[in-house]
């Protein structure tokens, strides 16, 4: 398909947004300005302030001997960057392909775009409009090349569309500026006497190149569409995306769930005939007012399951905001796996953690409540209780180690041992009795002590003599105390949990 | 109908199955659902057992287990895990839903629970523990889903009703201190109640874990009172006190 660019020229980027973000500003003359050897020096000027012979480059000072009423703002560095990379953003309602081009412009890749809008005119006409109802004063071309469209928009005066084919003569007539080049070769140029495109043509290209260098030629040779050249998306274009753009902006949550279940219809699709599954999905709606609303789901493993992923999204169409109303919706699954296609069952099975049906519970509970409260539990290699399990990484990570139950454990461990008083014949009998809660337990039964010693490669302390015991009415509990008798009164009785 | 019979035992034998099969059919007539598949499972509560209509166990089915304190709970969780692990034997996924969860996976496996095949959710509001359990109980292919809250009121009891009708996975609620004992539409009533452990004569330490097990409520069922044991992975039963009158079991159901 032959190559289309659009570029974008915002002629006051900075005054501009400033500006919109303060309309009394719009018929006052004002620059921005920044430090520079010890002056200011203005960056950016508005209309107004242009039209009284302020430029770029000019010293604050100068610029107010012209015009006495200049109001001064300071220059925010990376501003611009900024500014295009939002506007950037929002373009890519206009194609998915959208490049910043520093210090004041945008290139759109738009091959195979401009038809939807019936024509390139059109579709210009529709982009040059929506850009200007922001307040940004721009001037945009299109052509085959890149160069050739950056050079039509900055210096052209005929029409803006370059027609496929003609831009080496769309080029003759513009001035060797706009070749994009650098500005000492362009004094040079000019001072030869070269000052449109057509002087440099007619040259013969081993001259150029002894005397300009090979920059000149490549850039010559970009705009004429004999070399190629490529552009960064601000957005990595995604593999697996889906576009609905809308005829009447949406503004119900049937709307928007109604455009959902449609993109996830054609992207589930694709991914069922090509073997994958998405494991991340973004819904994105691109808001009239230039806002972009976006809901993200997980899921455990890959899914391709409309029903299910639909569900997973639903929850969450009530954080979209469209307020005045959303014209764009792009589904993308940024990250995809492989699925492993098996054999539908026809008995009901208990497969265990491995089915579909749990991992789409799963997600579902994660959707609404959140990842971090789904809890399971792999044994680890320690005898200190707390430590003695860990929370596995996933739901399909397999156990290392055997599970190991040496002595008894309470089927509830307290969280935190609680300090208990007791009564206990030393060395080292179980206690006789203990007062938990403000109520005192008889002991009838015990069992003990069992030892365990601190790890004291990861955590200094004292060792815990456990005992089981059992009280008059049949309850039975876990205590411990920690560390020796002694003079000094270090130990202390605790209780860790509840036996069945 | 032509039917010879040779003896005795022969006799009493097709006299026990016509019994069975009136029994069925007077239940069904009650509206009692019998499981589809007809595969019953034994979950090894022995003498239980005949407390219940077809005399096995209700699975597909809500339980309800009532218990005052961290001790009872835990006895509870006891009594409920050996039941659970003989559901999962056939390599099922159970999740256990509550807002304070105390439970020491590792011990679990002295229940014959392998702890790894767990999924805990831990939630810190009733409404949502109800959420997460209806959409757990509607989930095929799970052994068992537990569900530890304080209150359940009747109509929420209902919903996770409806839930296991179409899923027949079995749900064990665990409540915990409810300022009410109200009326729900769970199947049985439990209250596990721990008591003195027993060792050989002589023998000194705790024993094995000793329940009173209080069948408060069944439906179509006979309510009882036993004590149970479990020791060597199984229930063993200890003693049965005598069922509860006549008028209170016309109530349930």
């Amino acid at each position: 398909m032959q190559k289309r660019f659009v570029s974008i020229w915002f002629r006051h980027l900075k005054t501009d947004w400033f500006i919109r973000r303060q309309p009394l500003l719009k018929n006052a003359p004002f620059v921005l300005a920044s430090p520079d050897h010890g002056r200011m020096v203005i960056t950016a000027t508005n209309i107004a302030a242009e039209t009284e012979g302020v430029y770029t480059g000019m010293v604050v000072a100068d610029a107010r001997v012209l015009i006495s009423a200049l109001q001064v703002f300071d220059d925010q560095p990376g501003l611009s960057q900024k500014l295009l990379t939002g506007i950037a953003e929002w373009c890519i309602r206009f194609s998915p392909a959208v490049a910043i081009d520093e210090p004041d412009g945008l290139i759109l890749d738009v091959s195979g775009c401009a038809h939807l809008w019936r024509d390139e005119k059109k579709y210009l006409a529709d982009i040059y409009k929506r850009i200007k109802q922001f307040g940004y004063d721009i001037k945009l071309a299109m052509a085959d090349t890149i160069g050739a469209a950056w050079a039509n928009a900055r210096f052209g005066k005929a029409s803006p569309v370059i027609e496929t084919g003609q831009q080496t003569t769309a080029l003759l007539s513009l001035p060797v500026a706009a070749l994009r080049i650098d500005p000492l070769i362009r004094v040079r140029l000019e001072k030869l006497g070269l000052r449109q495109v057509r002087d440099l043509i007619s040259i013969p290209r081993p001259s150029l190149r002894r005397r300009f260098g090979q920059h000149l030629l490549q850039r010559l040779d970009q705009a004429a569409g004999y070399e190629e050249e490529w552009i960064t998306p601000v957005q990595p274009i995604e593999p697996y995306q889906e576009r609905l753009p809308c005829l009447e902006p949406i503004v119900t949550a049937t709307g928007i769930g109604i455009a959902l279940q449609q993109l996830l219809d054609t992207l589930c699709r694709r991914l069922q005939q090509e073997g994958k599954g998405l494991r991340i999905a973004t819904f994105k709606g691109y808001r009239l007012d230039g806002k972009i609303e976006t809901i993200e789901i997980g899921t455990n493993r890959p899914s391709c399951n409309t029903k299910h992923l639909f569900k997973l999204l639903e929850i969450k169409i009530d954080s979209i905001e469209p307020a005045l109303g959303i014209e764009l919706f792009t589904l993308v699954a940024s990250k995809v796996e492989d699925i492993s296609i098996t054999q539908e069952n026809l008995w009901e099975n208990n497969g265990g953690l491995d089915t579909i049906e749990l991992s789409e519970l799963l997600d579902r509970i994660e959707g609404k409540i959140g990842s971090n409260h789904i809890h399971r539990y792999v044994p680890d290699e320690h005898y200190w209780p707390e430590r003695s399990f860990k929370l596995a990484g996933s739901i399909s990570e397999k156990v290392q180690t055997s599970w190991k139950i040496v002595r008894p454990r309470p089927l509830q461990l307290l969280f935190k041992p609680q300090p208990i008083e007791v009564t206990a014949p030393i060395p080292d009998y179980p206690p006789m009795l203990f007062r938990y809660k403000g109520k005192l337990h008889k002991i009838i039964k015990a069992d003990g002590p069992e030892r365990i010693e601190q790890e004291w490669w990861l955590q200094e302390g004292q060792h815990r003599d456990y005992y089981v015991v059992e009280d008059e009415e049949g309850k039975r509990y876990w205590l411990f105390r920690s560390g020796h008798y002694d003079a000094a009164k270090t130990y202390q009785w605790f209780i860790h949990g509840f036996f069945a | 109908m032509v039917s010879i019979f040779i003896d005795g035992k022969t006799m009493s034998t097709a006299k026990a199955d016509i019994i069975t099969q009136l029994q069925r059919d007077i239940l069904s007539l009650q509206g009692f659902k019998t499981v589809p598949n007809n595969v019953v499972q034994d979950v090894g509560l022995g003498a239980i057992k005949n407390a219940f209509p077809n005399a096995s166990f209700p699975l597909g089915a809500i339980h309800e287990f009532i218990a005052a304190g961290a001790e009872d709970a835990t006895a509870t969780c006891g009594f409920v895990s050996g039941i659970i692990a003989a559901l999962m034997r056939n390599s099922g996924a159970l999740i256990w839903i509550s807002a304070s969860r105390n439970i020491f996976p590792p011990a679990l496996q002295s229940f014959g629970i392998v702890p790894d095949k767990i999924i805990f959710i831990d939630l810190q509001k009733e409404k949502e523990i109800l959420w997460a359990m209806e959409e757990a109980l509607k989930c095929k292919g799970l052994a068992a889903v537990v569900g530890e809250m304080q209150e359940l009121n009747f109509t929420a009891s209902r919903r996770l009703q409806l839930a296991v009708e179409q899923s027949k996975v079995t749900g064990f609620i665990l409540r915990r201190n409810s300022r009410s004992i109200n009326t729900t539409a769970c199947v049985t009533r439990w209250q596990i109640t721990s008591v003195p452990s027993e060792l050989a004569a002589g023998m000194p330490g705790v024993g094995f874990p000793r329940w009173k097990v209080e069948l408060l409520k069944v439906r179509n069922g006979i309510p009882g009172k036993w004590e149970m044991e479990f020791s060597g992975g199984r229930f063993r039963h200890i003693s049965t006190t005598v069922a509860i009158p006549w008028i209170q079991k016309k109530k349930t159901g």
